[in-house]
C-alpha cells in the first residue's frame, strides 16, 4: 500500500476541486482587464458557490428523479476524471487508470447526464441546449479521439502518464504530428468547455446558449454543483493541453522537493494558458451555431493530418 | 544542325515581328513568308537526316521518326497560312474579328508552330512537356478570338482540361527522371531521350509503369482520347477555321508522337523492346484507342455543327492511330506512321473547305448549309472528295493505312478486327449522312460564292491520292526507317 | 530505421513543413472566401520555397536554391498579386464561393491522402531519404488541388486550384528527385507565369460575354444540346 502515493492522490484531487473556481475566476479577471473593466476579487467565484450552496432548491413539478441525481453524477464524473489526469506527479497509484479512453468515457458520462437534465424539465430551452450539446459532442469526440490516437501512436500507449513520460524522456524533436494534435486539441477543448467562439459562458440570451441552457432550471446547491463541474471540466482540458504538450516540470518521483517544483510549474503554466484563453476570447467573435459543425470538421481534419503525418512522415 | 536552327528560328522571328507590326494584310503575307522559310529549312534538315543519319544528340535530336513529322508540320503550317490569308481577310471584312486581334492571331500562329517544332525536335523530355504546354497556351486565346459566349466557354474548357492533363504529364516526367537518376550517372542528361533509351533496360519497371500511365493519361488528353476528349470538339469548332485545321492536323500528331517516344522507353524498361500487344503499355494504348474510335464514330451521327462533326472524325482517327501504335509490330507501325501523314493532310484540307462552306452559308449548322456544289463547285467538290478520303475510300492514302492496320490486327488480335470494321462503317455512315444534303441539296436563295484559295486543298488531296496509289520509294524508305526505330524490325 | 527523434533538426523541419503544406492544401479545400483563398495560396508558395531551400541546403545543391527563389517570387508574390489585382478590377474580391458541404469535402480529402500514400509505395524507395516520406504528401497535394478544381464554382477559385496543382507538382519534383534540371524548371516556371497572365485576360473575356464569373453559367456547349 503506497501510503505517500495515496496521500498525494487525495492532495491532488482536493487541490483541483479547490483550484477550479480560482482558474475560472482568473480567466474572467483577465478578460475584464482586457475590456477595461474593474475585475472582481480573486475569491469571488468561491463566494458565489457558497451563496448558491446556502440557497433553497426550487424544483419544477415536471422534473423526475434524474433532475435531482444528475448534478451529483455530473460533478462526480468531473472529479473522477480530474483525479485521473496527471497533474503534478507521474508515479502515482492511479496512473494505471489514467487511460485516455477512460477519460473520454468519464467525460461522456457527465455529458450524458447533463443533457438528460436539460431535457428533464420539459422546457424548450433545455431541449435546445441538450440537442446542441449533443451535436457538438458528436463531432468533437471523434476529433478528441483522433488526437489521443496520434499521441498514443507517438508514445505507443494510450495511458496518459506513459505519453507524458515519453515526451519527457525522448530528446526534443520537431514533430508535425504533435503540432497538429495540439492545434486540434485546443479547438476541441474550446468546443467541449463551451468557450467563445463556440458558446459564450457569460451570455444571458437564451437562444445563443448551449451549456447554460441545460442548467437553466437549476437552483441552490444543484446549480452550485453544476457550475463547479463546468469549472472542473475547463481545468481538466487546460491541464491536458499543458501537461500533454509541455510537461516539463512534472514530478517523476514522489519526493517532496520535486512535488513542490511541479506545483509551481503547473500553477505558472495554467496562469499563462488562462491568459492566452482570455486574450483569444476577447479577440474573436462567437460563431453562429450552424458554423460549429464546420469548425469541428476542421478540428477533426487537423487531427487527422496529425495522425497521417505520424504514419507517413515519422514512422518511416 | 544549321538546318534545324533555321527551322526553329523562322517561327521565333515571325512571332516577335508579327506581334509588333500592325496591318492585317502585311501580317498575313509575312505569316506565309515565315512559314515558307521554315518549310524550306525543314526540307534541308530532312535531306540531311535521311542521308547522314540522326542529327543532334544533346538537347535536340532529329531521327527518321520525327524529321518527317517536322516536315509535315512545316508544310501544313505553310498551306494553312496561305488559306488563312483569304479566309481571315473575309472574316475581318464581315466584322467577326477586329484588326487588333489579328495581330495576336498572327503572332500566336507563329508561336504555336514554334512550340510544335520545338516539341518535335527536342531530346529533353522536360522541354517536350514545356513545349506542349506552350502549344496550349499559344492557342487558348485564339479559340476565343470571336468573343462569343460559346467560344469563351470552349477556350475555358480547353485551358482547364488540357492544363489538368498536362499537369499529370509533368508528374509522369518527374517519375521518369526519378527512375533515370538511379541509373544515369550524370543528372544533366538524365531527361535526354537518347540517353534514356540507351539505359532503358536498367530503368525500374515499377516506376516506369506508373510513369507511363500518368504520361498516357496526360498526353492522351491532348490527343483527344475518350474519355478525356471533352475539350476537343468545342475548341476545334469555336476557333477560327485555320486554327481548327492546325489543331486537328498537327497538334494531335505531336501529342501522339510524345506518347510513342515514352512507350519506347517504357517497353525497354519492361523488357519487351520492339513493342507488343502483350505488355501493359500496348494494352492500354489499344484500349484507349479502340474506345475513342468507337465512341467518336457513334457521336458522329448526333452532330449538328459541321466543324464538330469533323473534330469527332479527328478523335476517331487519332484513336485508330493510338490503337495501331499500341498493337506494335512493323505492319501496324508502318500503317500508323502513314496514317499520321495522310490524316494530317486530309483533315487540314477538309477544314479549309469547311471554312469556306460556312462562310458561304454564313452559319456552321449543317442543317442550314445546302447545295454547295451548285453555289461554288470547287468548295463542294473539295468537301466531297476530302470526306471520301478521310472515310477510307480507295485509292486514297487513308485506305492503305487502314488496310495495313486491319491486316496487322487480323494477324495478332483477330477478334478485334470486327469492332474495327464495324466502327469504320459506322463512321462512314455518319459522315455521309450529314455530307450528302450539304453538298447536293437544293441551293438556297441568295447564296453567293466567296473568294477562296483552294490551292492548299488541291495540293493536299493530290498528295493523299499519290500516297494511296503508289508511295514514292523515298517516302517508303523514310517510313521504314522510322518503323525500325519504333518497332524493332522494318517492313521492307 | 532511424528513430524520428534522432534525425537532424533540418530534416525534422523539412518533414514538418511538408505536413504544413498538406494542411494548407486541406485549408484551401475548406476555404470559401476569395481573398482568403488567394492569401492561403500565397502562404503555400512561401512554405514551398522554404522547404525547397532547406532541401537545397541539406544536399548542397545550388540549382535547387535558385528554384526556391524562383518559386518564392513567382508563386508567393507575383501570381497572388496578379490574381488579387484582377479580382479587385472585376469586383469579386470580397465574394465567397461556398461549397455545399465543406465537412464532407474535407473527409474526402482525408481519404485521398490515405489513397495517395498507398499508391506511391513502389516509388518511394528511390527517393532520397530526406524527403522519402514526403512523396506521398506531394501526390496528395496534387490530388487535393484537383478535388478543389472540381468542387469550385467561380472562375477565380478554380484558377487558384489550378495554380495549387502546379505547386503540388513542383513539390513532387522536389521530394522525389530533389528538383529537375534547371532548364526544365525555368521552362515550367515560364509556362506557369504565362498561364497566370492568360487566365487574367480570360476573366475579363468571361465577364464581358457571360456577365458573371460563375462557371456554372458555362453550359452552352454540351453533347445533349447538340
Amino acid at each position: 500500500m503506497n501510503a505517500p502515493g495515496w496521500i498525494l492522490v487525495i492532495l491532488q484531487t482536493g487541490l483541483v476541486v479547490l483550484a477550479a473556481p480560482l482558474y475560472a475566476g482568473w480567466i474572467k479577471r483577465v478578460k475584464a482587464l482586457l475590456q477595461n473593466r474593474t475585475p472582481p476579487p480573486y475569491l469571488q467565484p468561491y463566494r458565489d458557490l457558497r451563496k448558491l450552496f446556502a440557497k433553497e432548491i426550487v424544483l419544477a413539478e415536471t422534473t423526475s428523479a434524474i433532475f435531482r441525481i444528475a448534478p451529483y453524477i455530473v460533478l462526480g464524473a468531473a472529479v473522477l476524471a480530474m483525479s485521473v489526469v496527471p497533474l503534478i506527479a507521474l508515479d502515482l497509484p492511479v496512473t494505471a487508470v489514467a487511460d485516455a479512453v477512460v477519460l473520454v468515457g468519464l467525460l461522456a458520462l457527465g455529458r450524458f447526464f447533463l443533457a438528460l437534465a436539460g431535457l428533464d424539465a420539459g422546457t424548450v430551452f433545455g431541449g435546445m441546449g441538450a440537442s446542441r450539446e449533443m451535436m457538438v459532442a458528436s463531432l468533437a469526440e471523434p476529433a478528441m479521439l483522433m488526437v489521443i490516437f496520434t499521441l498514443a501512436m507517438v508514445a505507443s500507449s494510450t495511458n496518459l502518464s506513459t505519453v507524458i513520460m515519453h515526451t519527457l524522456i525522448t530528446p526534443l524533436a520537431l514533430r508535425p504530428s504533435v503540432i497538429f494534435a495540439l492545434i486540434a486539441l485546443v479547438m476541441v477543448a474550446i468546443a467541449e468547455t463551451g468557450r467563445i467562439p463556440v458558446d459564450n459562458p457569460a451570455t444571458h440570451l437564451e437562444l445563443t446558449m448551449i451549456h447554460e441552457a441545460m442548467i437553466l432550471e437549476y437552483s441552490g446547491r444543484h446549480l452550485a454543483m453544476m457550475e463547479l463541474a463546468a469549472q472542473l471540466k475547463l481545468l481538466l482540458y487546460s491541464v491536458l493541453i499543458v501537461n500533454l504538450f509541455f510537461p516539463w516540470g512534472m514530478a517523476l518521483t514522489q519526493a517532496p522537493a520535486s512535488v513542490e517544483i511541479a506545483m509551481a510549474a503547473i500553477f505558472a503554466k495554467l496562469a499563462i494558458l488562462g491568459t492566452l484563453l482570455a486574450i483569444g476570447e476577447t479577440a474573436v467573435a462567437k460563431m453562429r451555431v450552424f458554423r460549429v459543425p464546420t469548425f469541428l470538421a476542421i478540428a477533426f481534419t487537423v487531427a487527422l493530418v496529425g495522425m497521417l503525418s505520424f504514419i507517413i512522415l515519422e514512422a518511416g | 544542325m544549321n538546318a534545324l536552327l533555321l527551322t526553329l528560328a523562322a517561327p521565333v522571328v515571325g512571332a516577335i515581328l508579327l506581334a509588333l507590326l500592325p496591318g492585317v494584310r502585311v501580317g498575313a503575307l509575312l505569316n506565309i513568308v515565315f512559314c515558307a522559310a521554315g518549310f524550306v529549312a525543314s526540307l534541308g534538315l530532312a535531306s540531311g537526316v535521311l542521308s547522314t543519319g540522326p542529327v543532334g544528340g544533346a538537347e535536340f535530336y532529329v531521327d527518321a521518326f520525327n524529321v518527317y513529322l517536322i516536315v509535315l508540320t512545316a508544310f501544313v503550317g505553310l498551306t494553312t497560312a496561305i488559306f488563312s490569308r483569304s479566309y481571315m481577310g473575309h472574316e475581318v471584312g464581315s466584322g467577326r474579328v477586329t484588326t487588333g486581334r489579328m495581330r495576336l492571331y498572327h503572332s500566336s500562329f507563329q508561336g504555336f508552330l514554334l512550340t510544335m517544332l520545338l516539341g518535335l525536335s527536342t531530346n529533353n523530355l522536360g522541354i517536350l512537356w514545356v513545349s506542349l504546354e506552350g502549344a496550349t497556351l499559344a492557342t487558348v486565346l485564339l479559340v476565343s478570338l470571336y468573343r462569343t459566349p460559346e467560344s469563351i466557354e470552349a477556350a475555358w474548357k480547353y485551358f482547364v482540361l488540357c492544363g489538368v492533363g498536362i499537369a499529370q504529364t509533368l508528374f509522369g516526367t518527374v517519375l521518369v527522371y526519378l527512375a533515370a537518376a538511379q541509373v544515369v550517372p550524370d543528372t544533366e542528361p538524365a531527361l535526354h531521350w537518347t540517353v534514356l533509351l540507351q539505359h532503358a533496360d536498367k530503368l525500374d519497371p515499377g516506376v516506369m509503369r506508373i510513369a507511363f500511365v500518368f504520361l498516357l493519361v496526360g498526353y492522351g488528353t491532348k490527343v483527344g482520347l475518350v474519355p478525356l476528349h471533352n475539350w476537343l470538339p468545342d475548341a476545334h469548332s469555336e476557333g477560327p477555321t485555320p486554327m481548327s485545321a492546325v489543331l486537328s492536323g498537327l497538334l494531335l500528331n505531336v501529342a501522339l508522337y510524345a506518347i510513342v517516344r515514352v512507350k519506347m522507353l517504357t517497353e525497354g524498361a519492361l523488357g519487351a523492346a520492339g513493342g507488343g500487344a502483350g505488355e501493359i503499355t500496348g494494352k492500354l494504348m489499344m484500349g484507349f484507342g479502340l474506345i475513342s474510335f468507337i465512341v467518336a464514330g457513334l457521336f458522329l451521327h448526333r452532330q449538328r455543327d459541321i466543324k464538330r462533326l469533323y473534330s469527332y472524325s479527328s478523335i476517331e482517327h487519332m484513336g485508330l492511330m493510338t490503337f495501331a501504335f499500341g498493337l506494335g509490330g512493323p505492319l501496324a507501325t508502318f500503317g500508323a506512321l502513314l496514317h499520321m501523314t495522310v490524316h494530317s493532310l486530309t483533315k487540314s484540307a477538309i477544314f479549309v473547305t469547311v471554312g469556306h462552306a460556312s462562310q458561304i452559308a454564313a452559319t456552321q449548322l449543317m442543317e442550314n448549309i445546302r447545295g454547295l456544289i451548285r453555289t461554288q463547285p470547287a468548295v463542294g467538290w473539295g468537301l466531297l472528295v476530302g470526306t471520301l478520303a478521310i472515310a477510307g475510300f480507295p485509292p486514297f492514302g487513308v485506305f492503305i493505312s487502314e488496310f495495313l492496320l486491319l491486316t496487322a490486327t487480323m494477324k495478332s488480335a483477330p477478334w478485334l478486327a470486327l469492332p474495327l470494321l464495324t466502327g469504320l462503317a459506322v463512321a462512314f455512315a455518319g459522315l455521309f449522312r450529314h455530307l450528302q444534303p450539304m453538298v447536293f441539296g437544293d441551293r438556297p436563295e441568295g447564296q453567293a460564292p466567296v473568294k477562296a484559295s483552294l490551292m492548299p486543298v488541291l495540293i493536299h488531296l493530290l498528295m493523299v491520292l499519290w500516297l494511296g496509289l503508289s508511295i514514292p520509294l523515298v517516302l517508303a524508305r523514310w517510313f521504314d526507317q522510322a518503323t525500325i526505330l519504333i518497332a524493332g524490325t522494318g517492313l521492307l | 530505421m532511424q528513430q524520428y527523434s534522432q534525425l537532424p533538426l533540418i530534416e525534422q523541419a523539412i518533414l514538418t513543413l511538408a505536413a504544413m503544406i498538406l494542411a494548407s492544401s486541406l485549408a484551401l479545400l475548406a476555404q470559401s472566401r476569395v481573398v482568403a483563398t488567394i492569401r492561403l495560396f500565397a502562404w503555400q508558395g512561401v512554405l514551398l520555397a522554404v522547404i525547397t531551400a532547406l532541401v537545397a541546403l541539406d544536399i548542397g545543391d545550388a540549382q535547387l536554391l535558385i528554384s526556391a527563389l524562383l518559386t518564392l517570387s513567382l508563386k508567393a508574390l507575383f501570381i497572388p498579386w496578379l490574381l488579387v489585382r484582377q479580382a479587385r478590377l472585376l469586383n469579386i474580391l470580397k465574394d465567397s464561393d461556398a461549397s455545399i458541404r465543406p465537412g464532407l469535402i474535407l473527409l474526402m480529402g482525408g481519404a485521398l491522402v490515405v489513397f495517395c500514400y498507398s499508391v506511391v509505395q513502389p516509388i518511394e524507395v528511390f527517393a532520397a531519404s530526406v524527403t522519402r516520406n514526403a512523396v506521398a504528401l506531394s501526390l496528395a497535394v496534387v490530388m487535393l488541388s484537383m478535388l478543389m478544381l472540381i468542387t469550385r464554382r467561380k472562375a477565380v477559385t478554380q484558377v487558384v486550384a489550378f495554380m495549387a496543382l502546379e505547386n503540388g507538382l513542383f513539390f513532387a519534383a522536389v521530394t522525389t528527385t530533389q528538383g529537375m534540371p534547371l532548364v526544365v524548371e525555368l521552362g515550367v516556371a515560364f509556362d506557369v507565369m504565362v498561364a497566370a497572365v492568360i487566365f487574367g485576360v480570360f476573366f475579363f473575356q468571361i465577364r464581358d460575354s457571360i456577365g458573371s464569373l460563375d462557371i456554372d453559367e458555362l453550359v452552352r456547349l454540351s453533347e445533349s444540346g447538340e
